[in-house]
């Protein structure tokens, strides 16, 4: 098992280096002169040659990537001419706006996208794997045919969609809730959780579908094994057979996929983050790319891509805790 | 006599005066899905009726599709909730199952009637351990058993039926035991609750004819121990014959016959069953001599392939297996070397390499002279044609969404010589040839009976001129009509068309009646080999003795009493 995760650790590494030559590479096809775009559009030629020393724009491009390298790993030392700035590891460099370390923009954003991440799928898993339940066991009846519904509704409409029809059913019309705005969990747990549940509902219902399918067929499928009528010919019941012998191998591809999608929730609800004002992630990259903010850019990149990765090698550790014949090798 | 089941009163545990088992006028009939055509409905039982006494036991017998395991089923309930149409009246230990509402059919199935099933690996539940999975049985009929008394009776079940180290085996996954392991445990399973009945559908069709051995024996020593009742479902007479009094032969859903084991297998009265008794592969029986002489009359019989000191690992370093070790062989143009074993042994892998289909790690391999053990697939394609091989599965070899016709096609496009319409004349000419509809060329896979499908798989070997075809397990999925079918026609094929054949089985009886030579292997190496007709009258190795000692035999039950 160590082994196992230190070789998938070496894996990860590897393309998450991979990942950053290709980002970083962003730097050099961006249209405009990175130089130019850190110091800002009013500045003079003087100025400009200025942020070009201090970010060694001049050296080589290899060293450059070097040195982008050792910032995320060692820190980094940035003169803004008149002090010295320490810019602690991980370092992702200062931001062209507003000369703000990029990690701690980050750090500032990461609790409203966890929050999201963590509530939508929580949301997407309950809806999902209970609607493809309910469909595989009782086919047909009124509250499966209004789950599968509303799952296939929530994954065709586009958030902006879906997200505005909440907005104005729950906060306008019904008057349940309040427009939300985000409260941390830190300051207020139960108004962090009634500012969620719009977002957590829009994103859920998004990803629901495809739980509820997957959820279904892989359940119709091991009822269909031998193993499920040998049980049922020793007069186990229907339900125990679902519960103690089905159900095991049928959520194994769901937690699998579940662990994947939430890895990439952690930079690309970003449709979401910024119909509901959330501060997080997505939005810090939506606002980055259209003012080419090219260290935050880079920087989230980084950020999801490694949570892509983690998430994967838990799915996969995931899969194998719930299915004892897949060994880890 | 019969009692009424309802959610009353205790299932196990009475004494009946009566038969065991009555089965009358049982009619199973299933409705033929959308695409089957007709709409129309299967019967699969049609009007059957047998009785069991207590204590007996009962083979029902037939080809596959004759309605045998539709009948077992039907004495557990098991078609309940499935759509199928069952009729008439079933008896175990007196109660009446049709009647039964579902909480008493639980209580029959396991606690009065229990099922072995044919697949033990996929019959058990690979997330739980083996004891835990015995022990939940236990429980669903012993409510008041605490978990300790459950695990207790499931460690004492499966020391019964042989486990070793039964405790601590009892929490091992089904994937650590070996097949034959697994089949016990099943069998274990069924003994949890005591029942009157045991019910077993191919119990031993998956097994090694060594295993298959054991396990017979022990059904028949705990029937002797429990005075439980078996009925044993099977193809295979042989295995019926030495383990049960009564034969029921089925046909189509119908008895056509049915009586003591004796005179069923001595004096058949149906044409049926004679069939059926001839289909049967004999292991001391010598394969039908050749009309016009050994390998093909004016024939070269010149060494075609030659393997020696052959070797081939799996994985690497502490975890590499060999799977064959220091092999050698030669085989002739037309003649058919048997090759068997236990599963394990390296026949298939042999067999694999003997086509290329996967490189030897070690030693020499040459066709015809030329070494092609080390060859490049780019240099390898010029001898692909030559070498073909038939696989167990006809099933899973064939794509499902291709017609059989583009199936067999495949090799004769891949060699390129010929053009569309001299591709499909020719595969119109093979289906003739290995005895299908030339017709049948734009239908698909699950059209098609197992047997049928074989000839499919046989079709496509044939259709780029092959020297020499290596049959992996060719007929151990078929029924033993089939079986002698498909033996028979590669018979043919060899003779027509001079072909060298390597028949890998584990099936002895069956290798004797299509081989020249014979090759046993055992853990990757060959322990005997020569003439076959002089290792099956004269085995000269312990370990060739024991397979053939293991072989059911229908002679001794056939002599009339």
């Amino acid at each position: 098992m160590t082994g196992y995760l230190l070789r998938r650790a070496a894996g990860a590494l590897a393309v998450l280096l991979v990942l950053s030559v290709v980002v970083y590479a962003t730097f050099y096809i961006a249209p405009g002169d990175p130089a130019r775009l850190a110091c800002g559009p009013r500045c003079n030629p003087g100025q400009i040659a200025q942020v070009r020393a201090q970010l060694s724009l001049g050296d080589p491009v290899y060293l450059q990537y070097w040195h982008f390298l050792q910032g995320i790993v060692a820190g980094h030392d940035y003169s803004t001419g008149t002090a010295l700035l320490h810019c602690d590891a991980p370092c992702f460099g200062l931001s062209y706006q507003n000369n703000q370390q990029v990690t701690d923009m980050l750090i500032e954003r990461l609790p409203a996208t966890a929050s999201l991440a963590v509530g939508a799928m929580a949301v997407a898993l309950l809806l999902g794997t209970g609607t493809g339940l309910l469909s595989a066991l009782r086919r047909g009846g009124i509250t499966e045919r209004v789950l599968t519904w509303l799952t296939l509704a929530g994954t065709a409409t586009p958030v902006f969609i879906s997200g505005l029809g909440l907005l104005m059913l729950f906060c306008a019309y019904l008057a349940w809730l309040p427009f939300p705005t985000y409260v941390p969990l830190t300051g207020d747990p139960e108004q962090w959780a009634w500012n969620m549940l719009l977002p957590w509902a829009a994103l859920g219902l998004l990803e629901s579908a495809k739980y509820a399918r997957l959820m279904r067929s892989s359940m119709l499928e091991t009822l269909a094994e031998d193993h499920i009528r040998t049980f049922r010919a020793y007069g186990v019941a229907e339900r125990k057979l679902v519960t103690r012998h089905a159900l095991r191998g049928a959520v194994a591809p769901v937690i699998a996929l579940s662990a994947a999608d939430f890895g990439s929730m952690f930079g690309g609800a970003v449709l979401t983050e910024m119909m509901f004002g959330l501060p997080g992630i997505g939005a810090l990259l939506v606002h980055a790319t259209t003012t080419l903010d090219l260290p935050v850019v880079v920087a989230v990149v980084m950020v999801t891509g490694t949570a892509v990765v983690i998430a994967n090698i838990v799915a996969d550790v995931l899969y194998a805790a719930a299915d004892r014949r897949v060994a880890l090798r | 006599m019969t009692t009424q089941l309802t959610s009353g009163g205790p299932a196990a545990g009475r004494r009946e005066t009566g038969p065991l088992v009555a089965v009358s006028g049982l009619s199973v009939a299933f409705s033929a899905g959308p695409g089957e055509g007709s709409g129309g409905i299967v019967r699969a039982v049609d009007a059957l009726s047998f009785e069991l006494a207590p204590g007996g036991a009962l083979g029902i017998v037939g080809e596959s599709g004759s309605g045998k395991s539709t009948a077992a089923y039907a004495l557990l309930g098991l078609h309940r909730d499935t759509g199928a149409d069952v009729t008439g009246s079933v008896t175990v230990a007196g109660h009446d199952v049709q009647a039964a509402d579902d909480a008493g059919l639980r209580r029959l199935r396991g606690g009065v009637a229990a099922m072995v099933f044919q697949d033990p690996l996929s019959s058990l539940d690979p997330y739980q351990a083996v004891g835990d999975q015995i022990a939940e049985v236990y429980r669903v009929h012993h409510r008041d058993a605490s978990r300790r008394e459950a695990r207790a009776r499931a460690a004492e079940v499966l020391d019964r039926v042989g486990i070793p180290d039964a405790a601590r085996r009892a929490r091992s996954r089904p994937h650590e035991f070996s097949g034959g392991m697994r089949q016990r445990a099943l069998i274990a399973m069924a003994l949890a609750c005591r029942p009157q009945l045991l019910v077993a559908d191919e119990p031993t069709t998956a097994l090694d004819v060594t295993v298959q051995d054991q396990i017979l024996g022990l059904l028949r020593e705990l029937r002797a121990e429990t005075g439980m009742g078996l009925i044993l479902v099977t193809h295979d007479l042989g295995v019926a014959a030495g383990s049960v009094d009564d034969l029921l032969v089925m046909k189509d859903g119908r008895a056509v016959e049915h009586g003591p084991v004796r005179d069923v297998l001595h004096a058949p009265r149906e044409d049926y069953t004679r069939d059926l008794l001839a289909a049967v592969p004999r292991v001391n029986v010598r394969r039908e001599t050749r009309t016009d002489g050994l390998p093909q009359a004016g024939g070269d019989d010149s060494v075609l392939l030659e393997a020696s000191a052959l070797r081939r690992e799996f994985g690497r370093g502490k975890r590499a297996v060999t799977a064959v070790d220091d092999v050698s062989l030669t085989v002739r143009a037309g003649e058919t070397v048997g090759v068997v074993g236990e599963s394990g042994s390296g026949k298939t892998t042999l067999g694999r390499m003997l086509v290329r289909l996967l490189e030897p790690t070690g030693g020499r391999l040459s066709y015809r002279g030329r070494d092609i053990g080390g060859m490049k697939e780019r240099e390898l394609r010029a001898f692909r044609s030559e070498l073909q091989m038939v696989f167990q599965d006809p099933v899973s070899s064939l794509n499902p969404r291709r017609s059989i016709g583009e199936s067999i096609a495949d090799p004769l496009r891949a060699a390129g010589k010929l053009d569309d319409a001299a591709i499909v004349a020719r595969v119109r000419e093979l289906l003739e040839r290995v005895g299908l509809d030339p017709a049948s060329y734009h239908r698909y896979p699950h059209e098609f009976s197992g047997g049928q499908r074989q000839r499919v798989g046989i079709a496509r070997a044939l259709a780029p001129e092959p020297k020499l075809i290596v049959c992996d397990e060719p007929v151990s999925a078929l029924d033993v009509t089939t079986q002698a079918q498909v033996v028979r026609l590669l018979g043919e094929l060899q003779r027509d068309l001079g072909l060298a054949l390597v028949f890998i089985a584990h099936d002895l009886a069956v290798v004797r009646q299509v081989s020249d030579r014979l090759v046993v292997m055992r853990g990757g190496r060959i322990v005997e080999e020569g003439p076959a007709d002089t290792v099956y009258e004269r085995p000269a190795h312990a370990y060739t003795k024991g397979l053939l000692a293991a072989v059911p035999r229908l002679e001794a039950a056939e002599a009339p009493a």
